[in-house]
């Protein structure tokens, strides 16, 4: 019964037997979204620490952005970076694009997780921390973002998985990473059915155990006083 | 100590600090008085700059700090503030509360500053209490390991706004007399409180504040027993009601 159709056995066999291309694809895609989940970091980070501080434009500079980011499809950032930006004498390698597309992108989803955690901590945190003569970024560091940290964490495990998923708009623009191998291998070959099933059940094998921690941590936060 | 000129400050359209003009000498202990909203926590809010004043100029120690380009951060490491729901580190330690500053802002000695910190938490009857964590303690207990905090920074001016009202009425007592022993000490203190007890007992000076002014000044003599403002008159007949 599995002579023929969309799942038919030979499609199987011809697909394991090329296993390597999907893992290669598995390698980049780790790889992008391990980068890309770093470059966030660090962008969510001072982009969130930014939007809570006191200082003249950072504010306006944080919303510049958040909201432009948030407010266009990744596919087009990653588009921009892939062909408007060797326009602009900057050529990048499509590795690069994945992590800076990625990385920048969920970076202002981060920034709001970061801003909303700091703006949960009780104002009385930083006035006694300013009292000892602390400085903005002492504060941030020693008092506040510790604290913050417990409500941060949940939300930004979800959006870790989010960006593995997103790495798949790679494949767009010949990434190389696990949707592209995926796309191009079956478009050979019109072996489409074995090849989603294969990277959905991979894409998963990442993401879940990653969005049941963030639940996880959820439920140690609300035990948490 | 603290020189005040001409202070105003707005919240918006709302002027909550109206002209103030007030000194604190070195060694002197003023306490603020008035009803709610009369001013008197941004008042003292402004002494370290947690309030900027809308116009007027602030010195503290000889220096300007409504000047431009001031080290905020070196005048405040020398002004300790005690606050009415006490605003411990939640994620550290009473010793470590009490070590923070010291060691990470004055980049003190870690054993020097650790030294002192356990002397003043046995000062502040905590000796217990150096590994429990402020949800660990009670309300009078987290404003002692406050007070010990402002104290490891060797402050030269002590602020207290409202420092018992958030407290237990039983508990309020152990903060007093901690609060009335650094008096004697000799600590210049500024203490916005409605404890008349206190008030009495270690105050050189009150400041009796109203809608945003200084109604009037004196010593605790003058304002409980001669107050010359009806609305002081008024204030202390309010408080002698609840405090008997």
């Amino acid at each position: 019964m599995f002579d023929t159709g969309p799942f038919a056995l030979f499609k199987w066999e011809k697909l394991f037997s090329d296993w390597r291309i999907f893992a290669e694809g598995f390698a980049t895609t780790i790889s992008v979204s391990f980068l890309g989940l770093l470059l966030a970091l660090v962008l969510g980070l001072i982009f969130g620490v930014l939007a809570t501080s006191q200082f003249k434009g950072a504010k306006f500079i944080n919303r510049i952005y958040v909201e432009f980011i948030q407010n266009t499809p990744l596919v087009i950032q990653i588009f921009f970076l892939y062909n408007g930006f060797p326009h602009l004498g900057i050529v990048l390698p499509v590795f690069a694009v994945g992590v800076i597309g990625v990385g920048v992108y969920h970076g202002a989803y981060i920034a709001e997780v970061v801003r909303a955690g700091i703006q949960s901590i009780h104002r009385g945190q930083l006035e006694a921390a300013y009292s000892q003569g602390f400085t903005f970024w002492q504060s941030m560091r020693y008092i506040i973002l510790p604290q913050a940290k417990v409500i941060i964490f949940p939300p930004l495990t979800n959006q870790a998985v989010s960006l593995i998923k997103n790495t798949s708009v790679m494949a767009m623009v010949a990434g190389g990473d696990l949707m592209y191998h995926a796309d191009s291998w079956s478009s050979n070959n019109l072996y489409y059915g074995p090849a989603y099933v294969i990277v959905g059940l991979l894409y998963l094998s990442l993401c879940l155990p990653l969005a049941r921690f963030a639940s996880y941590l959820e439920r140690k936060a609300q035990m948490s006083p | 100590m603290v020189k005040m000129e001409h202070i105003n400050k707005y919240f918006g359209s709302h002027h909550v600090l109206k002209d103030i003009n007030l000194n604190v000498e070195f060694k002197e202990r003023v306490v603020i008085m008035g009803p709610s909203g009369s001013g008197k926590s941004t008042l003292i809010r402004c002494i370290n700059f947690l309030e900027k004043p809308s116009s007027g100029r602030i010195f503290v120690n000889g220096v300007e700090l409504t000047a431009k380009k001031v080290s905020l951060n070196k005048v405040r490491q020398k002004i300790g503030m005690v606050f009415q729901h006490f605003n411990l580190y939640p994620h550290k330690t009473a010793l470590e509360n009490v070590l923070l500053a010291p060691i990470l802002v004055e980049k003190r000695d870690k054993k020097e500053a650790e030294k002192s910190a356990i002397l003043l938490l046995e000062k502040v009857g905590l000796k217990d209490a150096y590994n429990k964590y402020p949800s660990q303690l009670s309300g009078g207990q987290q404003q002692r390991v406050a007070i010990a905090r402002a104290l490891n920074m060797k402050p030269d001016l002590l602020l207290f706004d409202e420092p018992t009202s958030a407290l237990d009425p039983e508990m309020i007592q152990e903060v007093l007399d901690i609060m009335i022993a650094l008096a004697k000490e000799g600590m210049t203190m500024v203490v916005v409180t409605h404890e008349m007890g206190f008030a009495k007992q270690a105050a050189d000076r009150i400041v009796f504040m109203d809608g945003g002014q200084i109604m009037e000044t004196g010593t605790p003599d003058q304002i409980f027993n001669n107050p010359t403002h009806e609305r002081t008159q008024a204030f202390l007949e309010k408080l002698n009601k609840i405090q008997v």
